[in-house]
């Protein structure tokens, strides 16, 4: 595991308590986890995902992540309808670990309430949040 | 080093099964056909063959021949594997489970034709129910698992007789692993709850959550950090208070044979695991067996067919039990592993059966008491049959817990359960058993010893271990990835 | 006793070193109300020899071959077993470890296990097959609860057909649940009829084949109708030899298939242990109860084997995981792969096809006599007879002569009243079952 000096929090995303991170593109938001919960599963083996088309609420499960000895439920930061879901991943799982802000990202959902951004953190705040 | 128990020999490569095939050979010598010849319709006969390959006796015995010498038994060496109790599985027992009486009785005999195979289920019952302080025993599910589901499914049924279904259940977070999804099968949630500073749970941490919507708890008792449940008299008036059952795992029960009675505890219902206590071989995952035994107000939901004894005296199988919860497995459960559990205890009488227990504790303790200058100790609480430890002092040199374990092989040693129980970090925990000898265990702890000043002076030795085996560590993270199950 | 090898003095010790006064002392952490007062109650500890003594008499009081010659399976079948199957599979490294999570020094599980996943698998025409299950019955039931997982339905449809004990394990394992089962009858040939069966909230249908008359069920047929509903078809069956020679259930559009693999190389042990066989779809994978094992290399290259998939499993997923499956019946899916090994594919489909010519000699019999079959459809190596009432004390004395002569099924099916279920394998010879005719003909 890295320290937490090692690990990326770009300031273009929008961070949650549950380590899930959602970019904001007008009314839709791209949704992944973070550089550091990728960091705490270690590699990553499996990600579940929905369909598209599913609808959830702030805090849902929407998915499952996992790792060799770990399962990881993924809450979705916002609440919405699933417009896309990233199926690169079915084979190729370690993008999350590789490029979690990237080519790791997990789903694109169309916003129901987008004022729920502004109850997420930004890099700094989540930043201090790791450091307790 | 002296007197290593592992060094390095010659081990002979082995190719997959279907490698070995030749078209044409066979294994056995079939019977030809005394019969005239009653072809299968077109329309549910395969085209051809199954695709499996043939083989000649000789390919056949040097292949397993060769794949059990890459394999590391009890027989072998040293399994101290906490909470899964590897002691030695005595010779005897596979004598007595070989007589053709047992291996070739078939289930449905009538009943004056299979008195030997009832007798034996009855003694054994009578025996578990003496040894654990409970009222009546099913030798029926095939597991400690299955045990557990027995368990929770009398739980569910009593509840249903009630008239008011309950849903929750109680965990500490010291229980075994299956625990949770046992509980799930049955609908129940599981309600985690934290131990004490001991070790060990509070019964206040009971009272805080224990409601009219809670089925009751699921303890293991000793639990998983080898420890005895002292609060447990506390706990139990607590449960039954709100009108709910205490539900104990007994996988650890070789610490207390003849020295506690969980029926005597406020135990209601139970389960054992013969192919643990009872010295039956664990086979590389199976088979088991997990009795259920219960309190007497519990009897009526037992699992059926039920061994019965007429007014004769003879003994036969019975499904009148309104109140039962079913049938568990296809006929009445693991009855060769019932043998050799029911040899064991007649090889070893009451007396034996303590001193087992007190030896596996006797064993742990010096095991711990060798051990806590070099390891970290999480928990100072005196231990029962297994010790825990866990890899804190190591981690200042990048040595966890799996390096450790992966060592203990280059030294001839089964690793010890690791990272389990979950509330010791990177925990190894460590359960001897009574059958090893105080100088395999001083080799055992010397090794142990060494791997951790090899942490200090080598760390690079321990992340590349094991380097004495057949392969070295393999990769978990690409088998997950892109499984391949089949060849 | 020769299994505590600590003399008096180790003992002694090992206390000095622990810094306790007594054995009785490192128990101080039970408090004194929880100590059991007195010894126990149990029979004195009997030595080698009279243990074998003791053992042989119990084992004694059971009628085996060669006094007694079995017409009966129902689900444990008299198979011969080839001397070098337990030889091999008592070899005490692979009897006496554990489940195989320390790979390195498990590979001799590890890879037979592998081989025995993809016997398995191409067997029963699936493309995954797990690590074992306890027995065929609870394979089954776990593999509906699996089905309602994986279709989001709750309700399962079962067939009559389906060993009268299975579909008890069935209704053991569903009930807490609520999940509810309808039975599904059987027609006049001997084979599930689904005639007013609603199958379009079902999430699976399950059938037996060969089923418990013996008959061999028309899978594709079941499969399509199962399809059709957005349902899954689990097929499950009793007499593994049979998949020597039949269709395998998988080709012919079974999901997951779930049944008993005792007659590989297992004794019948009075029904235990046995060997739950379970395989599915590769799309299923996720949703299988118990272990797995795959293929990967390890640090240098070398090929290996290791536990995989574990995420599904309880240790791991706990309240969410896809069973409580732990201990599994490992050492017997080894056995049966020993066994499978031994036979060959050659001598597999030879085997099975004289299983079935003993029993169309043994019918063709028994309907000489006045006791014709009942069912039409085909069958292996079971069938079910219609005998006159006289028959059921024919059969008590045919007992104190050495046979057991067919299994009477009215218990479970009322409507089929002095009938009797037979099944004749390659132990029976042809003398055995004239034998037996000219006992009971009039």
């Amino acid at each position: 595991m890295k320290d937490i000096s090692e690990l990326r929090f770009p300031d273009t995303v929008h961070y949650a308590t549950d380590h899930e991170w959602a970019k904001r593109e007008a009314d839709q938001a791209i949704v992944g986890i973070s550089d550091y919960a990728q960091d705490q599963l270690g590699d990553v083996v499996y990600v579940e995902l929905p369909k598209v088309g599913a609808r959830f609420e702030k805090g849902d499960v929407f998915g499952t992540v996992e790792s060799v000895k770990a399962v990881s439920e993924l809450f979705s930061p916002l609440s919405g309808e699933v417009v896309a879901v990233n199926t690169t991943l079915e084979n190729t799982p370690d993008l999350v670990n590789s490029d979690p802000y990237g080519e790791g990202w997990m789903m694109r959902i169309r916003c129901s309430q987008p004022a729920q951004f502004e109850e997420m953190m930004t890099s700094d705040a989540y930043l201090a949040m790791l450091k307790g | 080093m002296k007197n290593e128990t592992a060094t390095s020999g010659l081990s002979l490569n082995e190719p997959l099964l279907w490698e070995r095939g030749r078209k044409g050979r066979c294994g056995v010598d079939l019977p030809g056909d005394d019969v005239p010849q009653s072809p299968l319709p077109e329309e549910v006969r395969a085209s051809g063959p199954p695709d499996i390959p043939d083989l000649a006796e000789i390919d056949v015995v040097r292949h397993y021949t060769r794949l059990s010498t890459w394999n590391f038994g009890v027989d072998t060496g040293m399994y101290p594997l906490g909470s899964c109790t590897m002691k030695y599985n005595p010779k005897t027992n596979e004598r007595q489970a070989g007589l053709a009486g047992f291996c070739n009785a078939h289930p449905l005999l009538p009943e004056n034709l299979s008195q030997g195979a009832l007798r034996l289920m009855a003694k054994l019952q009578t025996d578990l129910c003496e040894i654990t302080g409970m009222d009546a025993a099913s030798l029926q599910p095939a597991a400690g698992a299955h045990g557990e589901l027995a368990g929770m499914l009398i739980l569910h049924a009593y509840f249903a007789g009630k008239g008011k279904q309950r849903h929750k259940i109680i965990i500490p977070d010291t229980a075994h692993g299956t625990n949770p999804a046992s509980a799930a099968l049955c609908g129940f949630r599981p309600v985690a709850v934290p131990s004490g500073p001991d070790g060990i749970l509070l019964a206040e941490t009971v009272r805080d959550v224990m409601d009219e919507d809670t089925a009751g708890i699921m303890l293991t008792n000793p639990n998983t950090l080898g420890l005895f449940e002292a609060h447990i008299p506390e706990i139990s008036r607590i449960v039954h208070e709100k009108g709910g059952l205490v539900y104990a795992d007994g996988a650890n029960l070789n610490a207390l044979m003849g020295i506690v009675r969980m029926g005597c505890i406020g135990v209601d219902v139970m389960h054992l695991n013969l192919h643990k206590t009872f010295s039956t071989p664990h086979g590389g995952g199976g088979p088991g067996a997990g009795p259920v035994l219960v309190k007497k107000f519990l009897d009526p939901f037992l699992p059926v067919p039920r061994v019965i004894r007429n007014d004769d005296g003879s003994l036969a199988l019975s499904e009148d039990f309104p109140f039962s919860i079913g049938r568990l497995v296809g006929f009445f459960g693991h009855f060769l592993v019932w043998v050799r559990a029911y040899s064991y205890i007649r090889s070893l009488g009451p007396e034996g059966l303590k001193r087992a227990s007190q030896l596996a504790v006797l064993n742990a303790n010096y095991i711990r008491a060798r051990l806590k200058d070099t390891y970290h100790l999480p928990y100072e609480t005196p231990c029962l049959h297994e010790c825990v430890f866990s890899d804190k002092d190591l981690t200042p040199y990048k040595v966890s817990t799996l390096d450790v374990a992966k060592r203990l092989m280059d030294h001839g040693f089964h690793p010890p359960t690791i990272y389990f129980p979950l509330v010791v970090h990177g925990s190894l925990m460590i359960e001897p058993t009574e059958t090893e000898s105080k100088e395999e265990i001083d080799r055992f702890v010397d090794a142990m010893i060494n791997i951790a000043a090899e942490a200090k002076s080598n760390p690079d030795l321990l992340h590349a271990a094991p380097c004495r085996t057949r392969v070295t560590r393999l990769d978990e993270v690409e088998a997950a990835r892109r499984p391949c199950l089949v060849g | 006793m020769r299994y505590f090898p600590h003399t008096e003095e180790d003992i002694g010790r090992m206390l000095e070193t622990i810094g306790a006064g007594s054995i009785d002392a490192l128990f101080s952490g039970i408090p004194p109300d929880c100590r059991s007062d007195g010894a126990m109650h149990l029979a004195e500890p009997l030595c080698e020899w009279d243990l074998d003594r003791t053992m042989s008499d119990l084992a004694k009081e059971n009628a085996v071959w060669p006094d007694l010659r079995l017409f009966v399976g129902a689900g444990r079948y008299s198979h011969q077993i080839p001397a070098v199957v337990p030889a091999l599979a008592t070899r005490s490294e692979f009897l006496t470890a554990y489940t195989p999570y320390q790979p390195e020094i498990s590979q001799g599980t590890l890879q037979a296990i592998y081989e025995y996943q993809t016997l398995a698998a191409r067997l029963m025409g699936v493309d995954v097959v797990t690590a074992s299950h306890y027995d065929g019955a609870t394979a089954l039931a776990e593999s509906l609860l699996m089905a309602i997982r994986k279709t989001g339905k709750s309700r399962v449809v079962v067939s009559r057909a389906i060993h009268p004990h299975f579909r008890q394990v069935i209704r053991t394992y569903l009930k807490p649940t609520g999940y509810p089962v309808t039975e599904a009858g059987f027609t006049n040939e001997g084979i599930t009829d689904l005639s007013g069966i609603d199958l379009t909230d079902a999430a699976a249908l399950a059938v037996q084949s060969p089923n418990f008359f013996g008959c061999i069920e028309p899978l594709s047929r079941f499969a399509t109708a199962a399809h059709d509903a957005g349902a899954l078809l689990v097929a499950s069956f009793t007499e593994a030899l049979s998949l020597g020679i039949l269709k395998s259930p998988g080709s012919q559009g079974a999901d997951i298939v779930a049944g008993e693999g005792q007659s590989f190389g297992l004794p019948m042990g009075f029904g235990g242990p046995g060997l739950g066989m379970l395989g599915a779809r590769q799309d299923l994978v996720r949703t299988l109860p118990g272990r797995l094992i795959g293929k990967t290399k390890d640090r240098n290259g070398k090929p290996g084997f290791v536990l995989t998939l574990a995420t599904r499993e309880q240790h791991i997923r706990r309240e969410k995981a896809t069973s409580n499956i732990c201990s599994n019946n490992g050492h017997c899916a080894l056995t049966a792969a020993i066994y499978l090994a031994s036979v060959g594919s050659a001598g597999l489909r030879s085997l099975a096809r004289t299983n079935h010519n003993k029993a169309a000699y043994l019918a063709a019999s028994l309907e000489t006599i006045g006791m014709p079959r009942r069912f039409s459809a085909p069958f292996f190596n079971e069938f079910v007879i219609q005998a006159p009432p006289a028959f059921a004390s024919i059969r008590q004395d045919l007992l104190q002569k050495g046979f057991l002569a067919g299994l009477p099924i009215e218990r479970h099916y009322p409507e089929l009243k002095n009938h009797y279920l037979f099944c004749a394998t390659e132990t029976l010879s042809r003398w055995d079952m004239d034998q037996l005719i000219a006992e009971v003909r009039p």
